[in-house]
C-alpha cells in the first residue's frame, strides 16, 4: 500500500513542480515522498524510479506520438547512433527514474537516520 | 553533450521542442511596445502576410516572427559575424573567432549604425525590429527555448540594432571578401611573368556574356587613377611572397542567377523577372519568406532572419532580384611598424600612431582571449606575426575593403520595397554600396532594367590585384567610380537582360575591375533567352532548372578531339565512350556528366600541377574556363609540357593520361555504384551545426553544379528561386531548399526541400485585404497594443 502511495505521490508530485520548477525538481519530490512515506530503502527507490520512470516514458511516448516521431528520431540518432524513437524513450525515462529513485534513496536514509 | 537530466525532461528537454505535427498557430498577442493592432494571416505553408496599420508595427511584427520561427538561427550568425562563436562552443573557434574581429565585422557594423542614424525611416524600421525581436524573447521559457540551445546548453542574447547590422556584413563577408585572391596572386606574381600572369588569370575571358549587353557606349570616365610612378618597380616588380592565408574564406561560388524578359518576349505581353541567388544551403535557410502590408507599403518575397524587410521579392507594382557583383573591393597593404608593440606605423614619412582595439573574446570553459588589433589608415591589421600562421615573415598586411566604410544598405531595401517605378528603383539603390550586387528589375508598366550597383574604388590598371606598399598614401585608393558610371542597361532592343556572376561589361567599360567572375552560366542564359519568344512562366521555369552543361560543349570537344583511345584499355575507352555519347546535361543520374568532369579535372592536375605547385607556399588554382579557352585558341600552349619530365607533352600526351588516371578514379566510384551524377556528388543540406547530422538532408537526387544554371553543387546552389510575372495581377512562382520554422523538431523545417529538388514550385499568395476569410489563411495571430 505503501509503495503504491509513493508511487502515486512521487509522480504527481514530480509532474506538478517541473511545471514551475527546474528539471531536477523531480529529485525533489522523490526525496520528500520518501522521506514521508515509511519504506525500506530498495522499495523507496523502486517506487520513485518506476513512479517517474513511467512519467517521463508516457509524457514523452504522447508528445513523440503527436509529433509523428520526427525529433525523437533525430536525437536518438544524434545521442545513440542508431535511429528509434522507442529506445529514445525509455532512455528519457530511465534518466528520470534514475534521478528520482536516488533521490528517493537518500530520503528514506534520512527518515531512517532520524 | 548537453546535460542529460535537463536535456532529456518531457517537461524542460528537447522534447518540448517536438512539435505537434497537427499543431495550431492561432495566437492573441499583445504588446506595450505595439501602436496600433495588426492581423497576420498564414497560409498552408506557414508564410506570414503580415497587416499592420504603421511602420513600426510592421516592423516589430517581423522582428517578432523572425524570432518565433528562427531565434536560434539569427542570434548564432550574429554572435558568429562578430566573432563570439568561442564563447558558445569553447576554444576550438578561438582562430575563427580572432579572424572575424581582425576583419574588423564588428568595427565595420558600428559604423553602418552610426551612418544609418542619419536615416530616420531606416533607425526607426530596426529599432522597432530589436522591440519584436526582444518581445519574443522575453516570452521564452527553458522549456519553449529553441532546441540548439538546449544542445549547446546556451542561451538567446538581447536583440540590438547592432546585431542587425552585423547580420548586413556577415552578407557582405560572404558576398565581397572572398572575390580577391591578392595575397595568392602576390605568390604567382613572384613566380610567373606579367604575360603568363594575365594568360592564366584574365581580366576579361574571350567567351564573356557581360552583364550590359556587348556594344552598350560607355561614357567618359569621370575619374582617372593615376599608377604611381614606383608601380613597376615597387609594385608589379616586386617578388616576394605571403604565406598568410584565411581561416574561413566564403566560397567563390556565391554567386546567382537572374534574368528579365520584356513583355515583347512573352506570351502575356508582361515582363518576367527570375532570381536563383546561389548560397551555401543550410538548415534552417538563410531566406525567411514573408509578405508585409502597411500604409503605402505592400511587399511579398524573402526576408533575411536578423533584419527587417524583404530583400528579393516585388511589390503591387515592381519586382527586383538580385546577384552577385563578385567584384574585388577589399585590397591588402603591407604595414611596416615601428616596433612590436605595433603602436606606431611608417606612413608618409613618419611614425604615425596606430589606433589599437582590444578584442575580448570570450571562451566557454575558459579564460578570456586577448587580442590586439591595430587599425591603419588603411583599416584593421589583419595579418601580423600573430596571425593567422607562423610562416609570416614578420610582415604585417592592413586590409581596405569597402565594408568598412559607412553605409547604409538597409535604407535602400527600405525604399526599394516601396519603389513604384524605374526612377524609384534606381532611386532607392543608388546608396547601396556592399556587397556589390546586380539589381535586375521589371514594372508593371514595361520596364525592364538592370543596374550593377554598390560601391567599387576607382583602380589603375593592376591596382589591387596584389598586396601593394603601405608606406606612403601613393599606392591609396584615389576615389570611386561615380555611382551614375556603374554598368547598367534598360529596355534594350533585345528584348532581356541578365546577370550570373560574370563581369558586368566587356573591354570598352572604361574601368579596372578585377573580381572573381564565373563565366559559362551567363553564356547559358543568353543563349537560351536569345532564341526563346512568347515565353511563358514555364518556360522560365525550366531554365532555373536548367542542367545543360555549356563548358563541356566546348571542353568535350577538346577532350574527345587529343585523346589518343589506342593507347587506352578497355576500362578507358569505356568512359571515352560515355563521354562521346553524352547528352551534355549534367541530370541527377547522368553517368556522362560525371566521367566529364572527374576526366577534366585531370587534365587540370596534369597542365596545371606542375606550375602552380611551383608557386610558394601557394597560388590560386585557374579557372576551368580559361584553360579551355587557352587550349581552344592555342593547342601547344605552353604550360601543357609537364616542367618537371626530359620530355616535351603535347595535348594528346596529357589529355591521354588524364583519362587513364580518371579511370581509376571513375572504376572505384562505379564499383561504389556511385557513377551517377547525384550519387558522386551526393548533395546534402547541413544543419548550421554542420556536425549534427541527423539535422541534414543528405543525398538529395539533383544534378547541375557550380558553372551550370541550375547551380547546385554538393552542399551550395539555388538558395531561393523566384519567378514573377508581372501581369495586371501578379503571378509568382516560388520555392526554397528548407522551410519556414527551423525548428528541427517540426515537420515544417524542411518541408520546401522535395519540392525544390523536383524543379517544382509554389504559387506565392500575394493576399490583398478583404481577403481574410479566404480558405488559403489557415491561422491568424492577432497582435494588440497592451
Amino acid at each position: 500500500m505503501k509503495f503504491i502511495v509513493a508511487f502515486i505521490l512521487t509522480a504527481l508530485l514530480s509532474y506538478a513542480a517541473a511545471l514551475y520548477f527546474p528539471w531536477w525538481s523531480i529529485a525533489v519530490a522523490a526525496f520528500v515522498v520518501a522521506a514521508l512515506v515509511p519504506q525500506k530503502p530498495f522499495k523507496a527507490f523502486l517506487s520513485a524510479f518506476l513512479a517517474v520512470f513511467l512519467l517521463w516514458a508516457i509524457l514523452a511516448f504522447i508528445i513523440d506520438a503527436n509529433n509523428d516521431h520526427l525529433l525523437s528520431g533525430k536525437i536518438s540518432q544524434l545521442l545513440l547512433k542508431v535511429k528509434s524513437s522507442l529506445l529514445m524513450i525509455a532512455i528519457t525515462g530511465f534518466v528520470g527514474g534514475l534521478t528520482a529513485g536516488f533521490a528517493a534513496l537518500s530520503g528514506s536514509y534520512l527518515r531512517k537516520s532520524n | 553533450m548537453p546535460p542529460l537530466g535537463k536535456f532529456l525532461s518531457p517537461q524542460h528537454g528537447f522534447w518540448q521542442n517536438a512539435e505537434p505535427v497537427n499543431k495550431s498557430y492561432n495566437e492573441e498577442l499583445s504588446f506595450p511596445g505595439l501602436k496600433d493592432a495588426a492581423s497576420v494571416y498564414f497560409d498552408e505553408r506557414l508564410v506570414p502576410h503580415v497587416f499592420a496599420q504603421n511602420d513600426d508595427d510592421l516592423y516589430f511584427i517581423q522582428g517578432f516572427l523572425h524570432a518565433k520561427f528562427r531565434l536560434w538561427q539569427m542570434d548564432f550568425q550574429t554572435e558568429a559575424a562578430a566573432g563570439n562563436v568561442s564563447a558558445i562552443i569553447g576554444d576550438k573557434a578561438i582562430q575563427y573567432d580572432r579572424e572575424q574581429r581582425r576583419l574588423g565585422m564588428v568595427y565595420a557594423a558600428e559604423r553602418a549604425i552610426e551612418e544609418t542614424k542619419k536615416d530616420p525611416q531606416t533607425t526607426a524600421a530596426f529599432a522597432a525590429y530589436e522591440k519584436g525581436v526582444n518581445a519574443y524573447i522575453s516570452m521564452l521559457t527553458e522549456s519553449s527555448l529553441p532546441l540548439e540551445y538546449k544542445l549547446l546548453d546556451d542561451h538567446p542574447r538581447q536583440w540590438t540594432n547592432l546585431k542587425t547590422a552585423l547580420l548586413l556584413k556577415m552578407m557582405a563577408k560572404m558576398l565581397s571578401s572572398g572575390t580577391e585572391n591578392d595575397l595568392l596572386n602576390t605568390n604567382a606574381k613572384s613566380l610567373f611573368s606579367m604575360d603568363e600572369f594575365k594568360m592564366i588569370y584574365p581580366q576579361v575571358n574571350d567567351s564573356l556574356e557581360p552583364i550590359v549587353p556587348k556594344g552598350t557606349v560607355f561614357e567618359k570616365p569621370g575619374i582617372v587613377p593615376v599608377k604611381p610612378s614606383t608601380a613597376d618597380s615597387l609594385y608589379f616588380g616586386k617578388k616576394d611572397t605571403v604565406a598568410y592565408s584565411e581561416v574561413s574564406k566564403p566560397d567563390k561560388n556565391n554567386g546567382s542567377n537572374n534574368w528579365v524578359v520584356a513583355g515583347s518576349k512573352t506570351k502575356s505581353g508582361s515582363p518576367i523577372l527570375c532570381n536563383d541567388p546561389h548560397l551555401e544551403l543550410s538548415f534552417p535557410s538563410i531566406w525567411y519568406e514573408i509578405q508585409l502590408t502597411s500604409p503605402g507599403n505592400n511587399v511579398y518575397g524573402v526576408s533575411l532572419p536578423g533584419t527587417p524587410f524583404v530583400i528579393i521579392g516585388f511589390n503591387d507594382s515592381i519586382a527586383w532580384g538580385v546577384t552577385n557583383a563578385q567584384r574585388d573591393v577589399k585590397d591588402y597593404y603591407e604595414i611596416k611598424f615601428k616596433d612590436k608593440t605595433k603602436q606606431e606605423y611608417w606612413f608618409n614619412g613618419a611614425w604615425t600612431k596606430a589606433e589599437q582595439r582590444v578584442e575580448h573574446i570570450k571562451v566557454k570553459g575558459g579564460a578570456d582571449y586577448l587580442d590586439t588589433v591595430a587599425y591603419t589608415v588603411f583599416g584593421p591589421v589583419m595579418f601580423d606575426e600573430s596571425f593567422s600562421n607562423e610562416l609570416s615573415h614578420q610582415k604585417n598586411y592592413a586590409i581596405r575593403w569597402v565594408a568598412h566604410d559607412p553605409s547604409n544598405e538597409g535604407g535602400a531595401i527600405y525604399k526599394l520595397n516601396r519603389a513604384n517605378n524605374y526612377a524609384e528603383y534606381e532611386n532607392a539603390i543608388r546608396t547601396f554600396q556592399c556587397p556589390g550586387q546586380n539589381f535586375v528589375f521589371a514594372s508593371k508598366t514595361g520596364d525592364i532594367a538592370i543596374w550593377q550597383q554598390g560601391k567599387f574604388p576607382a583602380r589603375w590598371d593592376g591596382q589591387g590585384l596584389f598586396a601593394m606598399p603601405g608606406e606612403d598614401s601613393s599606392y591609396m585608393w584615389q576615389g570611386f567610380i561615380p555611382q551614375q558610371e556603374n554598368p547598367h542597361s534598360k529596355n534594350p532592343a533585345l528584348g532581356f537582360l541578365h546577370s550570373a556572376n560574370e563581369r558586368a561589361a566587356d573591354s570598352t567599360y572604361p574601368y579596372f575591375i578585377p573580381g572573381n567572375y564565373i563565366i559559362p552560366r551567363g553564356i547559358r542564359i543568353v543563349n537560351r533567352l536569345k532564341e526563346m519568344n512568347g515565353i511563358t512562366v514555364e518556360d522560365m521555369m525550366k531554365l532555373q532548372y536548367d542542367y545543360f552543361n555549356v563548358f563541356a560543349e566546348d571542353a568535350r570537344s577538346i577532350l574527345l578531339k587529343y585523346v589518343k583511345e589506342n593507347e587506352l584499355d578497355a576500362n578507358g575507352k569505356k568512359y571515352v565512350d560515355m563521354v562521346k555519347n553524352w547528352d551534355l546535361q549534367a541530370s541527377p543520374n547522368s553517368t556522362g556528366q560525371t566521367v566529364f568532369q572527374t576526366w577534366w579535372d585531370s587534365l587540370e592536375v596534369e597542365i596545371w600541377k606542375d606550375d602552380i605547385t611551383r608557386v610558394k607556399p601557394a597560388a590560386n588554382w585557374p579557372e576551368s574556363q580559361t584553360l579551355m579557352e587557352l587550349l581552344k585558341k592555342d593547342s601547344a600552349m605552353k604550360f601543357i609540357d609537364n616542367i618537371n619530365t626530359p620530355q616535351k607533352e603535347t595535348l594528346f600526351d596529357v589529355v591521354t593520361s588524364a583519362i587513364k588516371k580518371a579511370s581509376a578514379d571513375l572504376q572505384k566510384e562505379e564499383t561504389a555504384g556511385k557513377l551517377e551524377w547525384t550519387k558522386h556528388k551526393d548533395p546534402t543540406i547541413y544543419h548550421l551545426l554542420k556536425t549534427i547530422l541527423p539535422f541534414a538532408r543528405t543525398g538529395i537526387p539533383v544534378g547541375g553544379n557550380g558553372d551550370i544554371v541550375n547551380a547546385v553543387t554538393k552542399s551550395h546552389g539555388p538558395s531561393w528561386r523566384m519567378i514573377v510575372q508581372l501581369t495586371a495581377q501578379t503571378e509568382a512562382y516560388v520555392v526554397y531548399p528548407g522551410g519556414q520554422v527551423g525548428n528541427p523538431g517540426s515537420k515544417y523545417y524542411d518541408q520546401f526541400v522535395d519540392t525544390w529538388a523536383q524543379g517544382k514550385y509554389y504559387t506565392a499568395w500575394f493576399m490583398k485585404k478583404g481577403e481574410e476569410k479566404d480558405a488559403r489563411a489557415k491561422w491568424t495571430m492577432q497582435f494588440k497594443k497592451g
